[in-house]
This record gives structure tokens, sequence and C-alpha cells, in this order.
């Protein structure tokens, strides 16, 4: 294909973004990582690359998952392309003292043995530049407490498949009120048989019906907690 | 046609499975987290009476306790060199149960998906679930399963896998998916595509279909996708008791029994040979759809607006086959493909 041809060092700047827009559509990873590396030549901070190219690029992504036009095959390849131009940034992001994403801690509930949905979950959030630190199956209240505290967590996702399951977010929830700690943490919940109005009636702060949603709900938290911090 | 899936299927106009594993295995005492295949050997009389209640409440075919019996699976509890044991003991156990019913009852191995993700983004390849697959295939076997029943798949690649594994044991199959993502799998495939897929496999299954899912008008929806992709063979309808819900600190899935009787019928004028529940649905939801096939004439096939007035709405508007294909992005697009 002729259009195949494309250099991306000849594109403006502008023209690179929405060209790297569409890579990362297409989960083209060595071309994600060649773009990130022409525009910081050109100059531009870590963090701009992340936001404006990468970021803005995934949201768009996150989006046609959402409304059925990609499935989860075609976002885990975008994810892995956004995930080779992180590992460029990510050293350079610290370096420059950029604002972090934030970073979560997952995991599927104590009694319950399925994780094919959590680790979509982590590997969208990876891909949307969230660090995330994957605590696995069967998790009990304690190995959630012990994380959060570890890794400086902004950001609790648990999942549950199985009805018997559910209910036991809530006992992590009232633990974490119980000691004080609710109010550090955004709570997300996730799984097949859970709804909004069971993520309320825990007291989660969301309920993410999908992978893309957990990621615009993260985001959304993040950067409502980054303005209450600045006002 | 020596197995008796297909002796069965060629006496009868429909054939009942049966309900759920996990939720009867729960109210038998089963701790959640822990793998329900451990009691094939440490509980086998709760496995039969499992099997049991599926016969009595009128279950022409009932699956065995061995839907996570892969190796993948079973690693999660340490269990992985227990996969033949496992397997053969969940098929001998429903023999046991089958050969005493006094009827023909098929019995079914069960086997679910690896949880894992295929390459590049995951580490399963086709060599790996193949492998998987036929290991678990031939425990079955060896306990005296009619029918490989391969279930909630949601990869084509892992459907492959299964097809080819029950190949390799020289067994007759069955496969279903679940269609829980706006009418598709998790992985895309619509209705349409499964019923292409199947033909294309060198050893097509006996029956294929539909389990799981979101509710029973998603499932019916994905039934009725089947049928107008032209399909000659079996159609299995294996769909939830309604959707969980949360209510006062308790959860239950909403579909009574009249309702799953209401399914039965209309799967069957939809044109399922095979017709059964998935989770949630217990033995009194069997019998009222055992009851309600054997005593309400065939009707004409429903439309999908039939199947929203008798069962309720869909989670999604379309499931992406026929004139429909839902959403698409104009894009620039200049380099995939």
């Amino acid at each position: 294909m002729a259009d195949d041809d494309i250099i991306l060092a000849d594109l403006s700047d502008d023209e690179l973004v929405l060209q790297m827009h569409d890579d990362l559509y297409d989960g083209l990873k060595e071309e994600i990582e060649e773009g990130v590396g022409i525009l910081l030549a050109r100059g531009w901070t870590p963090y701009h690359v992340l936001t404006k190219a990468l970021v803005a690029g995934m949201t768009i992504v996150g989006a046609d998952f959402r409304d059925g036009i990609l499935f989860v095959p075609e976002v885990l390849l975008a994810a892995n392309a956004m995930k080779g131009g992180m590992a460029i940034l990510k050293p350079l992001l610290i370096a420059t003292g950029a604002p972090r994403m934030g970073k979560m801690v997952i995991g599927t509930v104590k009694g319950d043995i399925h994780d094919i949905g959590k680790n979509l979950v982590a590997m969208m959030m990876e891909g949307a530049g969230f660090e995330v630190v994957d605590l696995g199956i069967n998790n009990a209240v304690e190995k959630y407490l012990e994380a959060l505290e570890r890794e400086g967590a902004d950001i609790l996702g648990m999942s549950a498949l199985l009805t018997t399951t559910m209910p036991y977010m809530k006992v992590v929830i009232d633990s974490l009120k119980e000691k004080g700690l609710r109010e550090n943490y955004i709570v997300l919940v996730g799984g097949a048989p859970l709804n909004e109005e069971f993520g309320r009636a825990i007291g989660a702060d969301a309920y993410c019906r999908d992978a893309a949603v957990a990621v615009e709900t993260a985001k959304s938290f993040i950067a409502r907690k980054h303005n209450a911090l600045s006002a | 046609m020596s197995d008796a899936l297909s002796r069965l299927l060629a006496t009868r106009p429909w054939l009942m499975a049966d309900g759920a594993t996990g939720t009867n295995l729960f109210n038998m005492g089963l701790a959640s987290g822990d793998a329900p295949e451990m009691w094939n050997a440490d509980q086998p009389d709760k496995i039969r009476t499992l099997y049991r209640l599926a016969v009595d409440a009128g279950s022409d075919i009932f699956l065995t306790n061995s839907f996570g019996g892969n190796a993948s699976r079973l690693k999660l509890h340490n269990a992985q060199s227990r996969v033949h044991e496992l397997n053969r003991l969940a098929a001998a156990l429903g023999r046991e149960v089958a050969d005493a019913a006094g009827r023909p009852v098929v019995v079914a191995g069960s086997i679910g998906p690896t949880g894992d993700i295929f390459a590049p983004m995951g580490t399963l390849t086709h060599d790996l679930a193949v492998e998987m697959f036929h290991e678990q295939a031939e425990g079955l076997k060896a306990g005296g399963a009619d029918v490989l029943w391969v279930e909630t798949i949601s990869a084509p690649e892992e459907f492959k896998a299964a097809a080819e594994a029950a190949l390799l044991a020289g067994m007759p199959w069955c496969g279903t998916m679940s269609f829980d993502t706006a009418g598709r799998t998790m992985m895309g495939v619509t209705s349409a595509q499964l019923a292409a897929l199947v033909e294309k496999l060198p050893n097509p299954p006996i029956a294929f279909g539909a389990n799981c899912g979101v509710g029973a008008s998603d499932l019916m929806r994905t039934l009725l996708g089947f049928v107008a992709a032209g399909t000659e063979r079996p159609i299995i309808a294996k769909g939830n008791a309604g959707i969980p819900k949360y209510h006062e600190g308790h959860i239950h899935y909403d579909g009574t029994p009249e309702l799953m009787a209401e399914y039965a019928v209309l799967a069957r004028d939809a044109g399922a040979r095979i017709i059964g529940g998935c989770c949630g649905t217990m033995p009194e939801h069997l019998k009222a759809m055992r009851a309600a096939l054997e005593t309400r004439p065939p009707g004409p096939r429903p439309t999908v607006e039939d199947i929203a007035a008798h069962l309720g709405g869909y989670s999604s508007a379309s499931d992406g086959t026929g004139d429909d294909e839902g959403p698409t992005r104009e894009r620039r697009g200049r380099r995939r493909g």
C-alpha cells in the first residue's frame, strides 16, 4: 500500500499527532515509539507528548470500545502500542517532575477466581498511562489495605464475577472507613453481575461497566482530585 | 450417528439441557474461591446430587462439573497436575447417574475457557490451548462422557483449539460462545460469525449455540442471528435465569420459573433444538421449562419485538448482524489492513 510510506518525520507537529492517534487506533507500536521520539526531539515536553499524542489517542480508542465499534482484541493492540510509547516517556516524566496520571491497586475479591475482566482493566489502565499494581485473584481485605499503603496508590479497583463474592467489596470499603482511610482512595468496582445501584449501595465511588469506562472514570476522578488540591 | 446425543436428536424435536452448576454448588456449601472440580474427588455424593437434580427436573443432557478443569484454571489452585483425574471423575460420576436414569440421558463433558488471552497481547498460543483442551478431553473421555461440551468461549481462536482437541481425542462435541458485549462475544464475535466459523472446521460440532451472556432476551436475539445465517446444524440455547439483582443485602437472579418457561418455548419456536439454562437456573426453573416445552404447541418464529414483549428489552440496540451493523468510525485509516 502506497499509503504505508508515510514518513513521520516529514509531518508537521499537528499532522504527526493526528497520525499518532491513528497509529494508536491501529495498534502500531513501532510507529508510536518513532512518533514519541520525533516529538521529543522537536522539544516537546514528555508530559505534552503523553497527554496530546498518547492519552488523547487512547481516548478515541476507549470511546469506540464503549460504543461497540472496537472490541477487546483491537483495544489490547492499541494498549500495547501505547505501552511502547510509555516505556520511552516514563523515565523522562519522572525526571521532569511531570504530574503523575495516578496509581491503581487492582484485584479480584476474596472467594473469586475470575480474572479476565480484571486483567483487561489493568491492561487498559496501563495503556492510558496509569501505574497498575495487580494483586491477582482471591484477595482478602488485608491484602488490599497493605498494597494501597505500600504503593501510595490513588485508586483501588475491585472485581468480582460471582453473586456470592460481590458483597465482599463492601467488606473492604467498610474496613477503609473504619480505619479512616476511605477518603484517601478512589474506589472503583466492576464485574459482570454488578451494576450502578450496587456500586452506590456498597459505598464505592463508581461502578465501571467495562475497561474503557474504568479508564474514563479514573481519569475524571483523578482530575477532580488535582483540582481540589490546587484550589 | 453412533453417539448418544445424535441418536436422541434424531428421535426428538427438542432436547432439554441442564441449568446452573455454580449456583447449585454454592447452595450445597461450596465455599466461594474453591475450585468446584475438587469436589469430584472430595465430595462425590454432592456431585451425584447435582447431576440428579438436573435429571430429575427433566434434563435430557447434563454437563459435567469440569468447566474450570483445564491446566490453566486448575493452576490457580495448584492442581494443574490433576487435570486428567478430576475430569475423569467428573464424567464417571455423570455416567453413573445417567445410566441409572431409566431413560436416555447424555453426559456432556464441560470444557470452559482457559481464561488466558491469546498472543501477542496474552500468553496463550494455539498449540498450548490445544494441548490443554486435549488433556481435559482425554480425562472426560476416560470417565465415559458421551460428548464434549465446549462453553462460554469468547475468542474464535480458543473455539478452534477446542475443536482440534476434540478431533485428537476422537470425541463428538458441541460448542457455545457467550455473547455478552453488545450482542457479540467479548472478543467481538457476532452470531453470524460463529455460524460461519463452525462450518469451516474440519470436525464441525454436532450442535452449536450460545450460553450465559446477558439475560434471556439477548440470548434469544443471538439465536435469531444463527437462524438468519441459514445454519442447518442443531442450535443450542442456554441462557441465564435473568440478570442478577442486588436486593436488601442479597443477590438473586431475577428470572422466575415462569419467565424461563416462556424463554424455553420461545427458544424452541425460534429454532433451537437443545434448550437449557445457565447461571441462576435451578431445578424449579428446569421443571417449568420442561412442562412448557411438553405442553405448549409449537408457534411461529418470534420476532425481536415478540421477544422483548415476552422477556424484556435488550442490553444494546444492535448485535452487529444483518443490515444494521452498528456504529462505525470515519477515519484516516491509512495503515491498517
